[in-house]
């Protein structure tokens, strides 16, 4: 007779560990993701208030700065190691822990087996090693700021020779640095692992009928990140272990001859610092695509379905989430416009990076015409959707005047780039992840959010982040330097300390904010009313199924696909949607 | 809906404080700067319009398209008006980068001109040292192992080369004005990078190489130099003062440098 | 009854693809599982590729920076090394193609031989290290000293997971758990053998002329 043998015939996991802990279910592994990213964006978070405190009130006086940093915050006044150490975590906790990992191994790994109507990911074992070796990962990182000296000092993208040279530089560039190379090479195992599965499962497990072009667009953002990341990590494990290699083994990968710290000789022979450079953005700049593009998928799949309406240009949105992530790989230096590259290499990069803000545009004009003619349903995913859209036109517009090297030599490191980065990677794609949170949440947690809570906290935080990010721009059009920790030494800086005031204060005010999208998760958990299947009217497969889902998705079926994933408003039809599953 | 008139708010106040430019750049001191001004007047203009543009639009479609209980507009895109945008967007965003090559060809392609001033630059933790040639018109040659900071000997000047006697060392940079400055930047130690925002020039500093920058600064004043790539716990406190001076008050000073060099070397 | 169709097997026609086109997904008997195997292992040797080909890069741009570069002098094992490695690729190959015709007897026998010898190259390797060690070159000595151990060393340790992957199969093997319908994982580790295999001459090739 013949049998169907499914891809993996998997039984319902039985007791605590095994089900919740240790567990192969990508629906599992996708929420630890996300609750990792959850904690990474509260420690995140306090050290950004931290900051910007220090950056208002650089000789303000706080009892308990000295009792958790007794050297870094003396007399409780934070000192200039402490605050760049602060900003190092920051920056890289935020970019890994949190946008790496939320919007693709968070929601894709919780909702792309579904989305193609598979019922796990290609390799769960893989999936589920990836998620332990992140939680590794991120566990050294935290580590860092336990050690001697503290956590390092050289920003995340940690130049050599500052990050190269060891503590003779500064404190944190001992043991700190290393624990944060280490960490960082544990990342990109764990990305590795999680982009093999990715892809694997895209191409091999969608169910019949399913075919690439039927595929939901976050499917799309999912799987050209995925070759995003294979790349970018695979370079960034290279580049961390030459770096490692330089501050432990006497090599010097990176560290020129001759230098003289503090007085003292080093007896580096000839190392190229550019050589960090080219090989960190050859990662960096695929990764700031792979925090927003899966962001991206989402907004284009939420405003469709809450506009009642197909997205507008499906075709061109794939080509150009596809050009987007090619683009992204030949863009990278334009982070080193100002570094002592060749000019002629600049004036190439800057050609390529005004091409890529091609397909961005087009994805914005689309997301505009999506709504054209729309019946748009204002629920709370709708509105960080279009929060989104909002965000990321004021953050990408700025990339114009940077992606020209001309510009670049009086804005870059200035709080204009500072600016432009966080609209983008700490705004618009965070927006991303509370539309992610408050769209998938009755599927992940069969309870609906708070309605009302959501919009309260989406209002006050979309005017809390325009307030704490646009002046940036401005003071940074200014001349404002960025990664300095206090800028009392300089006469020009007087007449922008308001602004920093002003900065500091939207900041403090959001991140409370944020307390209300914390309790209406964790109240929501235990007493949101109940999710039907398809509380929200979609279409793509994990509407088809319980919220939240049984183990296997599907409940043994398997589904055919017949239909796109944007079929809203078809004439002729009784219902203003049409489910992919149902023929007709 | 609420959100369209927050959106518009922010997209008039937002061009509104742009244009009034109420944090803005200082005055530009050079030829360069000025065309700097105009390139990022142009970006201005069209970025501007097209960020308008979108927050209205976005705002609109928000604000007309509220669900009235009817359905939506089946259709699935348009591809005439797909070509259409993308080339204009093409053309606006690629068309800004190539007129500002001729811009960055200025800075870093433009020979330098036969009476161009050398000045030397060695930036370290956490200080600038800038070195004149003095009357030989030659700078004596380095020697790292030489190099002693407290003693008086930033640079390291090698003591046995006698072209090095003369070398004027400053921690502040001095320039006549309306001469082309040929600035060969070194570091010793960290990654640094040369800053005055009135030239609206910006370079790094890398350990291990010599990168030149050329500017030629026409106004007379004091204009800080900030470092600009983050060196370590003192990046915020590395700051020196260019002084652009009319030319035959420059060669006063440098003079007296000179004498004041010489008289030193007489007493020891 | 051999050689009579069942009632099922008449009954059994495929259903035909459903309308509007595209691929076939998950098709039914399965499958999915080893086209799924083959992708993984091709998105796996790509980053392998872009770890190494970092490093290479690394090492053109080092090379080129400034007089201080010294060649590696290459003991003579790598050449022996390099033909332990090529040989446990060949019967690696032709154990694979042994258990594809089903036999399995063969097929043991012949993987044995390629996993010594695979093993025999990271012994190699070792050897090759300390004879390096003993003639005074180690890891910080110059810059082509560097890259040398960065290079081999990474690649020893893909290789270490490539022997760990061999004797899994071994072990299946040897408790006759493969067959010509079990032989997905066969295939996977000969295929990144043979990738590493030739990683390795494409590096005998970079120290030859770039050294």
């Amino acid at each position: 007779m013949a049998s169907h043998a499914t891809p993996h015939v998997h039984h319902p996991p039985s007791g605590f560990i095994r089900k919740y802990i240790f567990s192969t279910d990508h629906k599992v592994i996708g929420k630890q993701y996300w609750w990792l990213a959850l904690f990474s964006v509260f420690v995140g978070m306090a050290l950004s208030v931290l900051m910007r405190f220090h950056m208002a009130y650089p000789d303000a006086k706080v009892s308990w700065f000295e009792k958790l940093w007794p050297t870094g915050a003396e007399g409780g006044v934070m000192t200039p190691e402490l605050y760049l150490s602060l900003m190092t975590m920051h920056g890289t906790i935020m970019v890994f822990f949190v946008l790496t990992t939320a919007p693709q191994a968070g929601f894709g790994n919780s909702f792309l087996p579904i989305q193609i109507g598979a019922e796990d990911m290609a390799f769960p074992v893989l999936n589920m090693l990836s998620f332990w070796t992140t939680l590794v990962a991120l566990i050294v990182m935290c580590a860092a700021f336990f050690v001697e000296g503290g956590a390092p000092i050289s920003g995340w993208t940690a130049y050599p020779p500052l990050s190269g040279v060891g503590e003779v530089a500064g404190p944190g560039l001992g043991k700190g640095q290393n624990l944060w190379i280490l960490s960082i090479a544990i990342f990109c195992g764990a990305s590795l692992m999680g982009a093999i599965n990715f892809i694997a499962t895209i191409i091999d497990l969608r169910a019949p009928g399913m075919s690439l072009m039927r595929m939901p667009l976050t499917c799309w953002a999912w799987f050209v990140t995925a070759i995003l990341s294979l790349f970018g990590f695979a370079v960034l494990l290279a580049a961390g272990i030459l770096l490692l290699l330089d501050r432990t083994a006497g090599s010097s990968f990176f560290l020129p001859a001759g230098l003289v710290v503090n007085d003292r000789l080093l007896d580096h022979r000839g190392g190229s610092p550019l050589l960090w450079q080219h090989l960190f953005w050859f990662f960096g700049h695929p990764e700031v695509y792979i925090a927003i593009l899966p962001g991206m998928g989402l907004a284009s799949n939420v405003l469709s379905i809450f506009a009642r309406k197909p997205i507008f240009g499906y075709r061109a949105m794939v080509y150009a989430i596809v050009g987007i992530g090619f683009l992204g790989f030949v863009v990278w230096g334009h982070h080193m416009f100002i570094s002592g590259m060749s000019p002629y290499t600049a004036v190439a990069f800057s050609v390529l990076t005004m091409a890529i803000g091609v397909p961005s545009a087009i994805k914005t004009f689309n997301w505009v015409g999506t709504l054209w003619g729309a019946q748009i349903r204002f629920t709370s995913p709708m509105m960080y959707a279009l929060g989104f859209v909002s965000l990321f036109v004021t953050g990408g517009i700025s990339g114009i005047f940077l992606g020209q090297p001309a510009l670049d030599l009086y804005l870059h490191d200035t709080y204009f780039v500072v600016g432009h980065f966080h609209m983008i990677m700490g705004v618009a794609a965070i927006f991303g992840m509370f539309a992610g949170t408050s769209f998938w949440f009755p599927k992940m947690f069969g309870k609906m959010m708070n309605e009302t809570l959501n919009k309260v906290h989406f209002y006050l935080t979309f005017i809390g982040v325009y307030a704490i990010f646009t002046p940036m721009h401005f003071i940074g059009v200014a001349g404002n330097p960025r990664r300095y920790a206090d800028f009392k030494d300089f006469e020009f800086m007087k007449d922008l300390m308001p602004v920093h005031t002003f900065m500091t204060h939207a900041a403090i005010f959001t991140a409370v904010v944020q307390v209300l999208f914390f309790i209406n998760i964790f109240w929501s958990m235990r007493k949101g009313r109940k999710a039907t299947d398809n509380p929200w009217e979609a279409t793509s497969l994990e509407w088809s199924v319980p919220s939240p889902p049984p183990f296997d998705n599907f409940g043994g079926k398997h589904p055919r696909v017949y239909h796109g994933p944007y079929e809203f408003a078809v004439p002729g039809k009784a219902k203003d949607y049409q489910m992919q599953h149902e023929p007709d | 809906m609420l959100l369209a008139p927050i959106i518009w708010i922010f997209a008039v106040a937002i061009v509104v404080v742009f244009a009034a430019k109420l944090w803005w750049f200082p005055p530009a001191i050079s030829e360069h700067g000025r065309s700097y001004d105009d390139q990022f007047f142009i970006t201005m203009v069209v970025t501007g319009v097209i960020f308008f543009l979108a927050q209205v639009a976005l705002g609109y479609v928000i604000f007309r398209f509220r669900d009235r209980g009817r359905r939506a507009n089946y259709t699935e895109g348009n591809n005439r008006l797909e070509m259409l945008w993308t080339a204009a967007a093409a053309i606006l965003f690629i068309g800004a980068v190539l007129i500002s090559t001729s811009l960055w060809a200025g800075v870093h392609f433009a020979p330098t001109s036969a009476n161009a001033l050398k000045i030397e630059l060695m930036a370290q933790q956490f200080s600038w040292n800038f070195r004149y040639p003095g009357a030989d018109g030659k700078f004596g040659r380095l020697d790292i192992k030489q190099i002693n900071s407290a003693g008086g000997n930033p640079f390291g000047i090698d003591e046995k080369d006698p072209a090095g006697k003369d070398d004027i060392t400053s921690s502040a940079i001095r320039v006549p004005a309306g001469r082309q400055i040929l600035l060969a930047m070194r570091s010793r130690d960290v990654i640094h990078n040369f800053f005055v925002r009135e030239l609206r020039v910006k370079q790094d500093i890398v350990p291990g190489m010599e990168i030149p920058l050329r500017f030629t600064a026409e106004t007379p004043g004091a204009y800080e130099v900030a470092c600009s790539e983050l060196c370590g716990l003192g990046h915020h406190q590395m700051r020196s003062t260019l002084e652009v001076m009319p030319p035959a008050e420059f060669d006063k000073w440098l003079q007296a440098q000179a004498q004041a060099l010489q008289a030193q070397q007489q007493q020891q | 009854m051999p050689g009579s169709l069942s009632t099922e097997q008449i009954q059994y026609t495929p259903p035909p693809p459903p309308d509007g086109g595209g691929d076939w997904g998950d098709r039914p008997g399965g499958g999915a599982r080893r086209r799924a195997s083959f992708t993984a292992l091709f998105v796996l040797l790509a980053a392998v590729t872009m770890l190494f080909a970092a490093f290479t890069s690394a090492l053109v741009v080092r090379r080129g920076l400034g007089g201080d570069w010294e060649r590696v002098p290459m003991p003579g094992i790598l050449y022996w090394n390099t033909l332990l490695i090529l040989a446990s690729s060949a019967w690696i190959d032709i154990a694979r193609r042994a258990l594809h015709r089903g036999a399995r007897g063969s097929f043991n026998r012949f993987w044995t031989i390629g996993t010594v010898l695979g093993v025999a190259f990271l012994v190699g390797q070792g050897i090759a290290w300390s004879q390096l060690r003993d003639a005074g070159i180690y890891m910080a000595v110059n810059p082509g000293s560097d890259f040398f151990y960065v290079f081999t060393v990474a690649h020893a340790a893909h290789v270490l997971g490539g022997i760990a992957a061999l004797a899994y199969i071994e072990v299946q093997a040897l408790r006759l758990r493969l067959g010509p319908g079990r032989r997905t994982g066969v295939e996977i580790t000969s295929y990144y053998w043979h990738f590493l295999g030739g990683l390795w001459v494409y590096l005998m090739i970079l120290f030859h002329f770039w050294g």
